[in-house]
């Protein structure tokens, strides 16, 4: 199709899928929360991007125009994270009517087919941007990059969440790993940031070569399946799979063996990512080097990036129906079972490494592991349900519980994101009035600093998964789909059993936090901490602990059932 | 929304609203934050007995209130209009999570309100007796009017999914109230309570989504709601059912939950360290409301949801209620510290309540044999809860005012109080007999009861279980013996032995003339329960009868 064209009208095509072909008369219909029609270009899509993206250079010119005395890297950062912010949310409100006809019409590609643009993908750059903005504003309360590196710090902070917008709006397997890489990079050195600490370099060091490891290993995996299907389209994979595949008996030749290999080598990838035993081992080392506020941003961001785009390409790889996927359908049943096996010993290994932890910051590293455990439960359950074609013919029925196993993972990520930043946010500033980590130091922290504590015990239970906070309600629809899949297969049971096992073993370690904090006596040489709750810090904390409640009672109702409409639009 | 929905409403979030107002107040004015935090336990107590005499209608035997807003709608599904009356569309409620199906409902009926009446009293007293409490004040009086919301709820609520948010809410205040302010192996009794009643938890969740994912089948929503649960269960809806083998899985698991929190022997040994590391006024509630939690568990929703789970595992039950029984007494005797000893007895004292509960037994044609009997013990196993709910108080309040004086607890090292504090010495005595059992007291009535409808089941176990009352006499009148009688005074600190404050004697003489009360006028408390357990006990045979029916000719549904 392409030769037939010649340059010029290929040059024209592209510039007409990027900029629209009336790209100043439709600038106007997102804020007046309108969809964008056909004739919107791509920018207006990727409006979000652009302004991270200009924001970077922004930073960057303050620093070379010597404007930094004016515009400090921080608020320049907070603003632009905000505006950023606000446009996702008024692309989230314009999409929010995606039921019945309209959602066909919202499944959008840009940049001619190598991202989408749906309510899935707008729905995480509300999660990530409103996720930068806390963490923007986290850091000018703790003060952690100065003046002077407050624009390199912002530059690969926001760098690093570029990045995971283009995961999360993949639709293609190059975008999978430019997105992986870009977000990659700059968190590699935002863990060695803390340039005179030896620690800290140590981190950077081995989180690079783990990480460097590990994309390699998925970009081979990669080109493996883009040879194999001659396509990297996502659209286009399971359609093309099933000609490869779908019509040979399931035998172990060389190109079923070849399409696990590299699917298996994709995980791989993921599973770095996402700290999945067994490659979690960077996790505790990088997150003790680096400085909390970078450990909580890598904690959340990072995780939430990763399962957006684990569910992207899991569902490329099967399919829109299941019925086109033929003779795969068990092999991804069995995958289903597979990853949810690996996310119940992650889920264990995570707990159990958490209790001789003495460091906050590592206790909460093996905490984020278990939790990606949990998290990774639900896509195991989401394969599960969606190819036991065996035992449920009707597909309509399968995507139900499926989008219900989507909206467990969604609700859990957002919950997980506020209980995990508030605990990584009062460690930052136990940290700058105790100048310790160890929880050991945080003894009569309660009658001293009550805000911070009554923060970190909301935080606690949450992550426990104790009702009323958000924590248990995720937890909760997480464990169901668990339940649901059981019905198919025995061993989803077990991977239930041992999560709610693993519930009450979490107890111990994150309880060990809320004794030293409440029960245990302040040290005699301690520093008294001081953190009323009318002041920045105080408030910050308190409207994170108050917002984990609020997802536990009121809030889930809206949560919820925002994350079901979202998770719907993944299937048909 | 009615007067009614508002009223629950009120008795279970008036205290969390007052742990908010306690907040507010400056950290130095304690007085102040003391008054308003008793206003407020007073009021919810008034709240409960304005429940009890006021709204509830003893006549009724289901749940209450009958919501006449909600009889038009949705009367499909059940087999008669009737039945349906009787069971879903009662309670009040509104929407909370609605993807879910989930609610926000309560109600009450005549096992409920007893329990809920006991918790404002307990709750009130306790507050009474938290002024021994010095320490950190306003922590704890937030900690603690949050407690009483957690336990209110539980008491109320009507949604299975509610019920376990209320039941875990009652878990948080409970560890830093006995972790903070508890004795010297605090941290210890308090992670240990937390981490068996957690386990205990996560066992009833997996019963809960169990029970949930049964309760929908095609284009029915499944739902929490424990009064459709119970349909379910006991068969009354068409085409919906729990196979006997879900049900006996999930009553084991929902019972296991439920027992720890009883406790029953052989998942009590969190309750001594619990007990006896808590401060006074939290060891009252731990004893007087906390354990009546798991029997009312048992009774609103292990049983009804599970019939053929329950009935199967029946005589486990009562095995472990007689266990309970004897095996709390003998280590009651066994003990040195007085608090300890108390603890125990509560173990043994509760294991009444389970055995009444278990006395099912079933003809060879399959209705109950001698269902008088087994509604005795349902009477009988509610009456000594709630008396047990006001003996063990009092006796742990007794146990708080000497320790208080003196600082030890030593059994051997007491002697001769009643002639340093006779007015102390008079009241513990009394409430230490209603815990003995003696006639005329509150512990009298449901033993005796117990006791003989469990003849009915097994004249064996029976007389175990009776010799558990000879085994209460024994460690009683031993303690009391060591501590009131005697010559004189052998402990530490006998400058210290002042005679009751005014408020002590007022906690202290409430409980007793509540221990009198009951146990000359039983009635007063069975009037009130009456037609309730009545109600339980005939649908409790039926339903089983019909859960066993749909299970033999359809396959169960209990996959979606």
């Amino acid at each position: 199709m392409v030769c037939d064209m010649n340059f010029s009208e290929l040059l024209q095509r592209v510039v007409q899928d990027t900029v629209g072909t009336n790209p100043f008369g439709d600038l106007g219909r997102v804020w007046q929360g309108q969809q964008p029609t056909l004739s919107d270009g791509s920018l207006l899509m990727f409006l979000p991007e652009l302004i991270v993206v200009g924001t970077i250079l922004a930073l960057l010119f303050v620093r070379l125009f010597d404007l930094d005395k004016v515009f400090s890297g921080q608020s320049v950062a907070l603003l632009g994270s905000t505006v950023a912010l606000l446009v996702a949310v008024v692309q989230f409100l314009a999409l929010k009517n995606f039921d019945g006809a309209a959602s066909d019409a919202v499944h959008k590609t840009m940049f001619t087919g190598l991202l989408v643009y749906d309510a899935f993908g707008v729905f995480f750059k509300v999660f990530l941007l409103l996720f930068l903005q806390l963490v923007v504003y986290l850091t000018r309360l703790t003060g952690l990059p100065d003046r002077e590196d407050a624009p390199d710090f912002y530059t690969l902070l926001f760098g690093s969440t570029l990045g995971m917008l283009l995961m999360i709006s993949s639709n293609n397997l190059l975008m999978v790993f430019l997105g992986i890489e870009m977000t990659s990079v700059p968190s590699y050195a935002m863990v060695g940031f803390l340039k005179g600490r030896r620690t800290s370099s140590e981190a950077a060091f081995k989180y690079v070569v783990y990480g460097a490891g590990a994309a390699g290993v998925m970009l081979y995996g990669i080109s493996l399946l883009a040879g194999l299907l001659g396509t990297t389209n996502f659209p286009e994979m399971a359609v093309r799979l099933n000609m490869v595949i779908g019509t040979h008996p399931l035998k172990m030749d060389a190109t079923l063996l070849t399409l696990l290999l590299s699917i298996v080598m994709i995980l791989v990838g993921f599973a770095f990512k996402l700290s999945i035993f067994p490659f979690h081992f960077w996790g505790p080392d990088a997150f003790e080097g680096a400085s909390t506020e970078v450990a909580g941003f890598l904690s959340v961001a990072s995780k939430g990036a990763a399962f957006a785009l684990l569910l992207r390409v899991l569902l490329a790889l099967v399919g829109p129906t299941t019925e086109q996927s033929g003779l795969m359908v068990p092999v991804y049943f069995y995958l289903g079972i597979a990853i949810s096996v690996l996310a119940a010993v992650t889920a264990t290994f995570g707990n159990l490494a958490a209790y001789s932890q003495n460091n906050i910051k590592r206790m909460l590293a093996y905490s984020t592991i278990a939790h990606a455990g949990y998290m990774l439960m639900a896509v195991g359950a989401m394969l599960v349900l969606l190819n036991a074609t065996k035992h449920v013919p009707d597909a309509q029925v399968r995507w139900d519980l499926a989008t219900r196993a989507v909206e467990g993972l969604l609700f859990y990520l957002w919950v997980y994101m506020l209980m995990n930043l508030g605990a990584f946010a009062v460690a930052a500033f136990i940290r700058n009035e105790l100048f310790s980590e160890d929880i050991t130091d945080f003894g009569g922290l309660w009658t001293q600093a009550p805000v911070l504590t009554f923060a970190m015990a909301c935080c606690m239970f949450s992550l426990i998964g104790m009702p009323p906070f958000g924590g248990f309600t995720g937890k909760f629809m997480v464990f169901s789909s668990l339940f649901q899949a059981g019905h198919y297969h025995w061993a989803m049971w077990g991977v239930l059993a041992i999560a709610g096992l693993n519930t009450v073993f979490s107890l111990f370690y994150y309880v060990r936090v809320l004794k030293f904090m409440f029960i245990a006596p302040a040290k005699d040489d301690a520093r008294r901490v001081k953190v009323p709750l009318t002041s920045a810090a105080g408030s910050y904390v308190f409207a994170l602990a108050v917002l984990v409640l609020w997802t536990g009672m009121w809030g889930a109702k809206y949560l919820s059932a925002t994350a079901h409409d979202v998770a719907s639009v993944l299937f048909p | 929304m009615n007067d009614t929905f508002w009223l629950l409403t009120a008795i279970i979030f008036l205290p969390t609203a007052g742990a908010a107002g306690v907040a507010l107040i400056k950290k130095e004015s304690v007085e102040t934050m003391r008054a308003f935090a008793l206003a407020i336990t007073f009021a919810t107590f008034l709240l409960s007995i304005y429940l009890t005499w006021g709204v509830f209608d003893p006549t009724d035997p289901g749940i209450q209130p009958k919501a006449p807003e909600l009889v038009s709608k949705d009367a499909g599904g059940f087999k008669s209009a009737e039945i349906a009356k009787q069971y879903e569309q009662r309670g009040v409620s509104t929407k909370w999570i609605p993807g879910w199906n989930i609610e926000y409902r309560l109600g009450y009926d005549g096992i409920s309100v007893p329990l809920v009446l006991l918790t404002g009293l307990i709750s009130f007293l306790g507050m009474v007796a938290s002024w021994s409490i010095q320490k950190e004040v306003k922590g704890y009086l937030i900690l603690y009017l949050l407690l009483e919301t957690g336990m209110m709820g539980v008491f109320l609520a009507l949604d299975f999914f509610l019920f376990y948010v209320f039941w875990e809410v009652m878990l948080l205040p409970m560890y830093f109230l006995i972790g903070i302010w508890g004795g010297p192996r605090r941290e210890y009794a308090a992670i240990k309570f937390f981490l068996y009643t957690l386990f205990g938890s996560i066992l009833m969740l997996i019963a809960l989504l169990m029970l949930y994912f049964g309760s929908g089948g095609g284009d029915t929503l499944p739902t929490f709601n424990i009064l459709k649960l119970s349909a379910i269960g006991q068969g009354l809806i068409p085409d919906l059912a729990y196979s006997p083998a879900v049900q006996l899985t999930a009553f084991v698991l929902l019972f296991i939950g439920f027992a720890i929190k009883v406790p029953v022997w052989p998942f009590h040994t969190w309750l001594p360290d619990a007990h006896v590391e808590a401060p006074t006024p939290i060891s009252m509630i731990l004893a007087g409301v906390l354990l009546k939690m798991g029997g009312y568990g048992i009774l609103r929703i292990a049983f009804p949801i599970c019939p053929a789970g329950a009935q199967a595992a029946c005589l486990v039950l009562v095995a472990l209620g007689v266990i309970s029984i004897i095996y709390g007494a003998f280590a009651a005797l066994a003990q040195t510290d007085f608090k300890r000893m108390v603890a125990y007895s509560s173990v043994s004292h509760m294991g009444y309540v389970l055995l009444g509960i278990a006395v099912w037994k079933l003809t060879d044609t399959g209705s109950v044999d001698g269902s008088r009997f087994w509604l005795q013990g349902i009477n009988g196993a509610m009456f000594q809860m709630i008396g047990h709910g006001i003996s063990s108080a009092g006796m742990f309040f007794m146990v708080g005012v000497i320790y208080d004086r003196v600082h030890h607890r030593d059994l051997n090292k007491f002697g001769g109080l009643i002639g340093l504090m006779p007015l102390y010495g008079g009241i513990a005595i009394g409430l230490f007999f209603a815990g003995l059992g003696l006639p005329g007291l509150c512990g009298f009535i449901g033993e005796v009861f117990v006791v003989l409808s469990s003849w009915n089941y097994s004249p064996v176990l029976a007389i175990v279980a009776a010799s558990g009352v000879i085994l209460t006499a024994g460690y009683i009148l031993w303690a009391v013996q060591r501590v009131y009688l005697g010559p004189e005074y052998k402990g530490p600190h006998p400058e210290a032995i002042t005679p009751l404050t005014e408020r002590e004697a007022f906690v202290g003489l409430t409980l007793l003339a509540f221990a009198i009360i009951l146990g000359v006028f039983p009635d007063t408390l069975f009037s009130k329960m009456k037609t309730s357990t009545e109600q339980f006990v005939s649908t409790m045979d039926a339903g089983y009868q019909a859960s066993l029916k749909p299970a033999t000719t359809t396959a169960a549904v209990e996959k979606k």
